[in-house]
């Protein structure tokens, strides 16, 4: 369209301004990248070079030898972050829901009181919550990692998708209860079905939230190995005399790796939905 | 419509309709409200508990405020306290400028949007903790890109290690903690922007307005309510930023970047003082609780002031 014609110079700047910008949001990738690259040896001995003829990918192949169980790791990670997601669900969109369409009692006041869980993260309440994770008798296990992940993500959860279900046109469910459905049918089959990009958005927004978040409850309430996550696996890269740092950057890159395949994949309808129903007027 | 209401026969049955849609609606929320209140209520009411009490791993009697009192008559709390503010504030503020300078660029009409606009996202959607090394690597004198590029465009003589020293540690805490959260703002900016009509732009266009006259009195206004709740929740999220600090400098060197969060987990956690550490927590949650009403109290102000319901 005419009015968003840019003339060359204005395109040049615009491009010189992302490079600088994807720059910085790149920079340490980069850098992992390039210490993935080179022997320990040398990484340690010499000083900074930006490019050195002894690049190879043998870290790549050693990392799992190095750390056998580091394949179980990256599984762990998304096995935990999936569990965290659906869970969150569950609760979320029924709350949602009701926040979005029904008149109750105590409504902002319980939302409010939803939303200040915010203001505590895990590392305020770790005493507490370890004490009511031992008493369930849940240290030590997926649930240690999943259970608490859970509770800190409903809150916003609740309002990504309450301001989402808003948008939602009312005429359709009150043509549904004019039929004579019941509240919970119009729910499955009339609203939920319409969420759908809504839903899209705000589980991966969960998603990233647990998958973001592991290492804390991971090193606080877990210690069997086999049941660790990405992040707080790395730390065996760390050993008694050396710590590996080339293998620990190409298993951090590696481990990430199907996660960012799978956003690449929901990207679009990540910027898309996050304008549908996360914003609010 | 009137007519029906008034009979009663017809107008008994809606009321207990409100009543049911009440029960309705708490039966939707409960799911939701037992896990917050095993893992957030029930833990906080214990914390405020505890920090009444001495308790260490051995066991725990209860003594009254002397908790809060030794944690006021220290003035290194107050430095820290000071220090976190100063923290979220510098934090917060350069995570909404780039997440408006990014969230435009990656707006504007230019081939390769779509490309950019996936490049953005990886430091948000990768562990907190996987950043963070790199990031450590990048600071590190010896190895490091950053130092090594200065001494190469020989910017500085000697190497540097960013996270040796006091003032450069805190500030490279910073820019860590804006890489985090930079993308996050950005990809909500632009969500935003994009929700904006087509229409104002191009009625602004037509009378004449400029680009930056339209970014400044269309965007900007238009865009405000999320810049707003964006604000607070990354100010909360900010003053509570945990792994990027330790996994960076355990709070250090000498308690550079030790903010209230450091400070409470090595209480708690690394020295196992339950009961002190449990006043700490108290302590961040009466200050963000106070700094959220604060804000939100403004920002009605500003609102009332500008007409705005």
């Amino acid at each position: 369209m005419l009015m968003d014609r840019l003339s060359i110079l204005q395109k040049i700047g615009i491009y010189a301004a992302l490079f600088v910008f994807l720059l910085f949001v790149l920079l340490p990738f980069i850098e992992m990248f390039r210490v993935s690259l080179r022997p320990l040896d040398h990484l340690m001995t010499a000083d900074f070079t930006w490019w050195s003829d002894d690049f190879s990918f043998q870290a790549y192949r050693d990392m799992w030898v190095t750390v056998p169980m580091l394949g179980r790791y990256i599984l762990n990670s998304i096995f935990i972050a999936t569990t965290v997601t659906t869970m969150t669900m569950i609760c979320v969109v029924p709350a949602a829901y009701a926040y979005a369409r029904l008149e109750f009692p105590f409504k902002s006041m319980s939302l409010g009181a939803f939303l200040a869980v915010n203001m505590f993260t895990g590392a305020v309440l770790l005493i507490p919550l370890y004490r009511v994770l031992r008493s369930m008798g849940l240290l030590n296990t997926y649930w240690a990692m999943i259970i608490p992940g859970v509770a800190f993500l409903i809150p916003t959860g609740i309002w990504l998708l309450r301001s989402y279900l808003e948008k939602i046109p009312k005429e359709l469910e009150e043509a549904a209860f004019v039929d004579g459905a019941s509240r919970l049918y119009t729910l499955r089959r009339v609203v939920l079905p319409l969420a759908v990009p809504g839903l899209i958005v705000v589980a991966t927004a969960v998603f990233i939230g647990a998958y973001a978040q592991q290492f804390l409850f991971a090193i606080a309430f877990n210690n069997r190995t086999e049941l660790q996550p990405l992040p707080a696996g790395l730390y065996e890269f760390i050993g008694y005399q050396d710590v590996t740092w080339n293998e620990m950057m190409a298993a951090a890159l590696t481990g990430v790796l199907p996660v960012m395949l799978f956003f690449l994949f929901l990207q679009k309808y990540l910027v898309a939905g996050l304008t549908a129903g996360a914003i609010k007027e | 419509m009137t007519d029906f209401a008034a009979t009663p026969a017809l107008a008994a049955p809606r009321r207990t309709m409100v009543r049911s849609e009440g029960l309705f609606a708490w039966m939707l929320i409960a799911p939701a409200l037992i896990f917050i209140g095993f893992i957030v209520a029930w833990p906080l009411a214990e914390t405020i508990r505890l920090s009444f009490t001495d308790a260490r791993l051995g066991g725990e009697n209860y003594i009254g405020t002397a908790n809060y009192a030794k944690l006021f008559s220290d003035p290194k709390f107050y430095d820290t306290v000071g220090r976190t503010f100063y923290w979220m504030f510098l934090s917060v503020s350069l995570k909404l400028i780039m997440g408006l300078i990014g969230a435009t660029l990656l707006n504007a009409a230019v081939p390769g949007k779509a490309l950019f606009r996936i490049l953005v996202m990886p430091p948000w959607v990768i562990p907190i903790a996987i950043g963070v090394i790199g990031w450590k690597w990048l600071y590190n004198g010896y190895f490091g890109l950053i130092s090594g590029l200065l001494q190469e465009f020989g910017l500085v003589q000697d190497r540097i290690a960013l996270l040796a020293t006091k003032t450069s540690a805190f500030y490279s805490a910073v820019v860590t903690d804006v890489w985090v959260g930079t993308p996050m703002v950005t990809l909500f900016f632009l969500a935003a922007m994009q929700g904006v009509s087509r229409d104002l732009y191009e009625a602004a266009w037509v009378d004449g307005a400029g680009r930056w006259y339209r970014f400044r009195r269309i965007t900007i206004p238009q865009i405000m309510p999320v810049i707003v709740s964006m604000a607070l929740l990354s100010a909360i999220w900010t003053f509570n930023s945990f792994e990027i600090i330790w996994i960076l400098t355990e709070g250090g060197p000498r308690g550079a970047t030790t903010t209230l969060i450091i400070d409470t987990y090595k209480v708690a956690i690394s020295s196992q003082r339950f009961g002190e550490g449990a006043a700490r927590a108290v302590v961040i949650v009466a200050l963000l609780a106070i700094f959220s009403l604060a804000y939100l109290f403004f920002l009605n102000r500003v609102n009332r002031h500008y007409g705005v319901k």
